[in-house]
């Protein structure tokens, strides 16, 4: 049984049994001296060994600690400690039960007025001392009896078969769930069984209930159950203290802006993000004080706060004679947490709200600053003194939550694991609503429509960034070498500027949660990556991460990606491809993760697009990086009249719509980001066969296309993007099946982003190796023709070892019959430089013999 | 109830205000008002709603309400069965940043007069008085000059002196620096989430400036109170800025408030629909005075009567909503050319602080943009939100002097701060710095950038000043534009014109939109690069606020012709001067 010692009621009387040492001595004391017992414990208690008196600042003030938490088996039960629900005497075998201060004794229960308690057993008093079976908990309608039946119960039988948490890894979830944690604890020895409260609930809705309400009562029968059970199962096994129950997820989760005065001394569950961590602060437990004059010694335990001093020693009746001695006091480790509302969770204008929490002993360090978890606790409220002197109260009451368990919800994203962190939760009504839009044959349009309606038009582009919102499959190739793949799709949007780019982005931003938006102008490579910064509270180095970190599994928007510099450029090469980022300065070395799909805005060099230039000559990106996007749209100025109309019609109507109008299309994406959500978590496509067929054909009509003209048009990376966007197709459609439809699209979209961006301006062809070598396959037949003329030319002037660079260029001018510009003819002497042919020196070009 | 309301409409009485009645002079636990903006959002905190209190010589119990009430009664039974928690919340409010004198002077007058006779102005609150004891003393430090505007004039004499710190200890985080006043601790009761950050509000509530407020702060370094858990934790930091002295913060329980559409004290409080008596004289006279605007403000803009035109609509232009990220309504003017010599653009924002309600003046010196705070940032050591320049109440007038800047580097501050502005310009949005996390408010803030050539910053609309004034004369005739004579009581109707101009509903009829669309078309087919998808927006805005500087709440095609002519003005201005002036960014 656990600990008795957990109300401070039992604490008590457990401490007057025996006083000093978890030694022996205590079962040797005799309990008549209860009553009075304090007498005796003086005796006990001088030989101790005092630490150094600086101990009450030091961490070690667990092992104070475990002097009082003495063990609870030595006490035998007399008829007043049955008269407490929550004295029980199995013995443990020695195990000592550990204070546990997260339930605390800073509630103090209205005192009774029973003969037969000690008018400071709080919290947990039986009404009717004899009353038998019928016993309650004051205050509440817990009967212990049952309460621990109950547990025990759930414990034995609790299956949960469709559990998929990641806590139950490794166990046989057709066999009792709480009884492998058990065998888990006797092998490991770490005296911690964290309950589901969900699982209660489900198993017995009325135990639930009562755990919810009187949390401060009903986990330590909680603890006595199944420490009762454990030591029948595992007699045999040693832990360091006795086993602590640790619910977790109570109720729905609540948001932090919620908790109202109902919620007081109420089990709790909400979320948050940690930003600030106190120091580690021993607090005192029980006060330990001496007399001066005759050395009697008593102990204060501590109320709501405060110690109250005795002020006359009750063994020489001397006044203001006891002095505290500090080093003999009981002491735990305690930690401020704050708290503050994660901002999905924030109502709109609003600042976020924040909440002190306090760990306790083991919780102490289990969280940092920046950590997004789900507290579970009790929450408290005290009230404030202005004064001690005077007793009007300030009427305020300090609100916290006493810690019992952390769970932190970005752990799965740290360890890999997939799927989204924060599981959206979707009501029954939700989800239909989902399924129904799913089923409409144009759901894909609507869809596509609905996104950034106040900008006109560029269909293609729209359904482009929808697909990349859904994203394609994960798939995992790690076993035959291959890494994972790329599962988002990049895109990259160029165009004239004043093109509503910047526009479109922002609103990809507002609409993902895990967005990040930056301006190429306004970044560097640290701040897209990540960065060594010293913590100004610790003095530590930390590692602060980038945009590009942060929006992991998310969407990372760059504008201006013309403007950054080529040094930070170069960092999103790993990223597009590999979706992980290095890191390797002030001696931390490690790989984040960077799951990120990237979309991008660049405009054109020369300020206005020149249809007379390739896509690469326009935005002057090496095409290294160009070739990891998957679709590449040119948002030019279409100039025809119908077109002209519509958009004045859009823009004039964007102008003057009404409010209730507005409305609905607010509506409209809430919708969409809940169907965006759900299918990025639940749907997973697999390619069906038929649509593999239909890729394989479509990648090789498109080697095909170029063949013809003794060029490469496709390479694998275009086979990856169109898989990847069937995929997130068939996502838009709910479908677990890659279908030839999907296919279709994605072979559409595909050509439709290539016929604007790879198009090569003197032939008209669609070319990608204007994506992938830089250069049209007809610009470099062009070259290689000028660079053999020239050489011809240079031989037919025989020896003459070196030439001026204006001459030959003059005289290449002559002889050809089309126009030789500077740039073509400087990458002709360089391709023959390469050859070893010739070499240039200034203005000179030598031949090599 | 309707007598409340009918009480709070029609201030028969005397509800004193706390913008211009000192704070020693206003009765603790009396009604005041207090115009203001909710620069920040405390924690919500629970209080003893009912309590019960028992005499200590008695032992009578007695049930006692802790509403609007920071302090209990003496003897509180904590054990009482009949307590009742109950939930506040608190906002951090400051005056409105950037009101100009004139609305202080006029609102301020306004009240007085009504005022002075009633007893609450009598300073009540005199040494002898209950909460007149120790620990107020050091902030009456000199009794006998405080008449009249004597609060303000000790923060005034005080602050340059003394750079504020020692004579209050305390940052009252004001969103602007050099702003005075009185901050105050609002308690809200009910209806919370329908506040939100940096809505200008006119509260109504019951003071509290209870000494025992103050003594908890200096009780805190005396007794070292280890063990107490609900206070050893909180910092010194977030104490002084939780709990601040009464005296300096006080406490406002808030028991109606309303949030203020402007703040202009000539206009009536009351929504413009309900006054139409009000509104049809003003709407009738819109027209004069808007000649009488353009006449004032051709002159103060060197003679550019196109300039005066552009300024007109860009002090009446509000963003009037959202259309997913895009705001829509914002007109930033860039108005380039400004002459650089004596001092002309403070000048000219000397003229605007007499006509808007607030406004604020931003040199973008190399040194400002470098170590300004414009984003507000959380402190989380102290658990507040640390104010920036840019936490501006609505339609506040931002007047950003780029002629100020000089060559140099912009540090990461610098970088980040003009990030901050093109931002606000592009998207009406202020990213508040968390820390962790950055969080978008979103603002409604006017910016005027004036500079010599373009603007670095974006900007809806350029116009580049024409000065119909010789170089030579420049100096003596710039000297003259400040002194320009302007009757208080034209100058209050110029201020009336711009607030209600900018408050009109506006709407487009069918017709027009088609005509509208036609226009467009034909425009294009034209020249297609002569006016693109971006040109209509701005045309569109244009001919909103034109109709609307004329009072007319629709559209009409006289508008609409007038909006394209002076486009076609300022477009042909711009290429003109781009040719004149090869070498201009």
């Amino acid at each position: 049984m656990s600990s008795p010692t957990s109300t401070p009621g039992g604490r008590k009387r457990g401490r007057n049994a025996n006083p000093s040492t978890p030694s022996s001595e205590g079962p040797t004391s005799p309990p008549s001296q209860r009553r009075r017992g304090q007498d005796s414990s003086t005796g006990d208690l001088m030989p101790m060994p005092t630490s150094p008196a600086t101990d009450m600042l030091s961490p070690s003030a667990p092992q104070d600690t475990s002097l009082f938490s003495s063990p609870r088996p030595s006490v035998l039960p007399n008829e007043v400690d049955m008269s407490s629900p929550l004295m029980y005497g199995t013995p443990m075998r020695g195990t000592p039960a550990r204070q546990r201060p997260d339930l605390g004794s800073v509630r103090k229960a209205p005192q009774v007025d029973l003969q037969s308690e000690p008018p400071s057993a709080d919290g947990a008093v039986a009404s009717e001392p004899n009353a038998g079976q019928k016993l309650v908990i004051w205050g509440t309608d817990v009967n212990v009896g049952t309460c621990k039946e109950k547990f025990q119960r759930f414990l034995q039988r609790f299956i949960d078969p469709t559990s998929n948490e990641d806590e139950n890894a490794g166990l046989d979830l057709n066999e009792p769930l709480y009884m492998q944690k058990l065998e888990e604890i006797s092998v490991v020895g770490d005296p911690v069984l964290n309950v589901n409260c969900r699982h209660i609930q489900s198993f017995d809705a009325e135990l639930y209930r009562q755990l919810i309400s009187y949390p401060q009562e009903v986990i330590p029968t909680f603890d006595m159950a199944v420490n009762e059970l454990f030591f029948e199962r595992f007699p045999d096994s040693i832990l360091e203290y006795q086993i602590q129950v640790r619910p977790y997820n109570a109720l729905k989760t609540r948001n932090m802006r919620s908790l109202n005065p109902e919620d007081i001394d109420q089990l709790i569950t909400i979320s948050g993000m940690v930003i600030r961590t106190s120091q580690l602060i021993p607090e005192m437990q029980e006060a330990f004080f001496q007399c001066q004059v005759c050395a009697f010694s008593t102990r204060v335990e501590v109320d709501r706060g405060r110690i109250a001093e005795p002020a006359v020693c009750r063994n020489c009746n001397t006044t203001h004679s006891l002095a505290l001695v500090h080093n003999r006091s009981a002491f735990s480790d305690k930690q401020m947490i704050k708290i503050q509302e994660s901002p999905e969770d924030m109502p709109a204008g609003q600042t976020p709200h924040t909440t002190i929490v306090y760990a306790h002993n083991d919780l102490v360090d289990k969280v940092q600053p920046g950590d997004r978890v789900n507290i579970t606790g009790i929450y408290r409220a005290v009230p404030m003194r202005v004064n001690p002197r005077q007793s009007n109260v300030k009427s305020v009451y300090k609100t916290h939550i006493d810690a019992i368990h952390f769970r932190k919800t970005d752990e799965r994203r740290l360890h890999g694991l997939d799927e989204e962190a924060e599981q959206k939760l979707f009501t029954e009504d939700r989800v239909q609503t989902l399924k129904e839009l799913a089923a409409k044959p144009d759901v894909y349009e609507r869809l596509s429509s609905a996104l950034a309606p106040s900008i006109y038009e560029h269909e293609d582009i729209k359904k482009g960034i929808l697909l990349q919102l859904f994203g394609g499959t994960r798939k995992d190739f790690s076993q035959t070498g291959r890494g994972s793949f790329r599962a988002e799709v990049n895109i990259l949007l160029c165009g004239d500027p004043g093109t509503s780019k910047s526009q479109l982005l922002q609103y990809v931003y507002n609409l993902v949660p895990r967005g990040q938006y930056t301006s190429g102008k306004g970044s560097s490579a640290v701040g897209l990556t990540a960065y060594v910064m010293k913590d100004p509270e610790t003095r530590q180095l930390v590692l602060q991460t980038g945009a590009l970190v942060l929006s992991d599994n998310g969407i990372c928007c760059i504008d201006e990606f013309d403007k950054m510099s080529d040094n930070t450029r170069s960092v999103l090469h790993e990223v597009m491809e590999q979706q992980t980022l290095s890191i390797a300065k002030a001696g931390i070395i490690c790989q984040l993760n960077a799951r990120t799909a990237v979309l991008a805005a660049a405009n054109p060099v020369e300020s206005q697009w020149n249809p007379k230039k390739t896509t690469i000559e326009n935005i002057q990106l090496p095409h290294t990086l160009l070739s990891r996007f998957d679709l590449i749209f040119l948002m030019l100025d279409p100039q025809d009249e119908a077109y002209d109309r519509r958009l004045a019609h859009h823009l004039v109507s964007l102008y003057y719509q009404s409010e209730e109008q507005m409305e609905e299309e607010f509506l409209d994406m809430a919708v969409l980001r809940d169907y965006i959500a759900y299918a990025r978590t639940y749907i997973n496509p697999r390619l069906s066969e038929e649509a593999s067929q239909a890729l394989i054909e479509a990648y090789v009509d498109m080697r095909k296309i170029g063949s013809g003209r003794g060029m490469v048009s496709a390479y694998p990376r275009q086979l990856e993007s169109l898989i990847r966007l069937a995929e997130a197709h068939a996502k838009v459609r709910f479908s677990e099946k890659v279908e030839t439809i999907d296919v279709e699209e994605a072979k559409r979209l595909h050509r439709e982003a290539l016929k604007q961006s790879a198009t090569d301006p003197r032939t008209g062809f669609v070319d990608i190796s204007i994506l992938t070598t830089g250069m049209s396959a007809t610009a470099r037949k062009r070259k290689e023709e000028v660079a053999q003329a020239l050489k011809k030319l240079i031989q037919a002037k025989g020896k003459t070892p070196a030439m001026k660079y204006q001459q030959l260029l003059e005289d290449l001018r002559g002889q050809s019959e089309t126009a030789i510009t500077k740039e073509l003819f400087d990458e002709a002497l360089r391709a023959l430089a390469d050859e070893d042919y010739l070499t240039v020196t200034g203005k000179t070009v030598r031949l090599l013999a | 109830m309707p007598s409340t309301h009918d009480w709070i409409n029609n201030p028969l009485g005397v509800v004193p205000s706390l913008n211009d009645v000192p704070l020693h002079y206003l009765k603790p636990n009396s009604l005041v008002k207090f115009r203001c903006l909710i620069q920040d959002m405390f924690d919500p905190e629970f209080y003893m709603g009912v309590y019960e209190t028992v005499d200590p010589s008695t032992k009578a119990k007695v049930l006692r309400c802790g509403k609007y009430k920071d302090v209990t009664e003496c003897g509180v039974d904590f054990n009482s069965r009949n307590t009742v928690t109950a939930e506040r919340q608190t906002f951090y409010c400051v005056p409105i940043p950037g009101e100009n004198p004139w609305v202080k002077d006029i609102s301020s007058s306004c009240h007085s007069s009504r005022v002075v006779p009633s007893t609450s102005y009598v300073p009540s609150r005199q040494k002898r008085s209950y909460e007149e004891d120790d620990d107020m003393d050091d902030m009456d430090t000199h009794p006998t000059e405080q008449h009249g505007n004597g609060d303000c004039k000790r923060l005034e004499t005080e602050a340059p002196s003394s750079q504020m710190t020692p004579a209050s200890h305390l940052d009252l985080n004001f969103p602007l620096p050099g702003e005075k006043g009185p901050s105050c601790l609002v308690k809200v009761y009910e209806d919370w989430d329908s506040f939100k950050l940096n809505d200008t509000l006119e509260v109504y509530g019951i003071l509290s400036v209870s000494p025992a407020l103050s003594a908890l702060a200096d009780e805190k370094d005396a007794s070292s109170s280890l063990l107490d858990p609900a206070e050893c934790m909180e910092t010194a930091e977030e104490q002084r800025v939780h709990s601040p002295p009464a005296s300096l913060v006080p406490r406002l329980h808030m028991l109606y408030a309303k949030t203020l559409p402007h703040n202009n004290p000539l206009l009536p409080s009351a929504p413009l629909e309900d006054n139409s008596a009000f509104l049809s004289s003003t709407l009738s006279e819109m027209a004069s005075v808007r000649a009488e605007l353009l006449t004032y403000l051709t002159h103060v803009l060197l003679g550019d009567a196109l300039a005066a035109e552009y300024l007109i609509l860009h002090l009446i232009s509000n963003v009037y909503t959202r259309r997913d990220v895009l705001p829509l309504g914002k007109f930033t003017l860039n108005l380039s050319g400004c002459p650089t010599v004596a001092s002309y653009t403070e000048r000219f924002y000397q003229i605007i602080q007499q006509l808007v309600p607030c406004s604020y003046y931003l040199g973008m010196s190399l040194q400002n943009m470098n170590q300004m705070r414009l984003v507000p940032k959380k402190d989380y050591v102290a658990n507040r939100l640390v104010s920036g320049a840019l936490q501006l109440a609505r339609n506040t007038s931002l007047f950003l002097d780029e002629t100020q800047l000089e060559q140099g580097q912009l540090d990461t501050t610098g970088v980040r701060n003009v990030t901050a502005l093109g931002n606000l310009i592009s998207w009406q949005k202020v990213d508040y710095d968390f820390n962790y996390h950055q969080m978008e408010f979103p603002c409604n803030i006017n910016v005027l950038i004036a500079s010599e050539g373009r603007s670095l910053l974006p900007s809806d609309c350029q116009i580049h000043l024409q000065p119909q004034v010789g170089p030579a004369t420049m100096e003596e005739y710039l000297s003259s534009i400040h002194m320009h004579p302007q009757a208080s009581s034209q100058l209050n109707k110029l201020r009336i014109y711009l607030s209600v101009a900018r408050l009109l509903d506006y709407s487009i009829s069918d017709e027009m939109t088609k005509s509208v669309e036609d226009d467009f078309v034909d425009m294009r087919k034209d020249d297609p690069q002569s006016i693109s998808a971006e040109d209509l927006h701005r045309m569109l805005v244009v001919a909103r606020l034109l109709s609307l500087s004329l009072g007319q709440t629709s559209l009409s095609r006289d508008s609409w012709l007038r909006a394209k002519h002076i486009e076609a003005l300022r477009r042909s201005r711009m290429e003109q001067h781009k040719c004149v002036n090869g070498n201009e960014p």
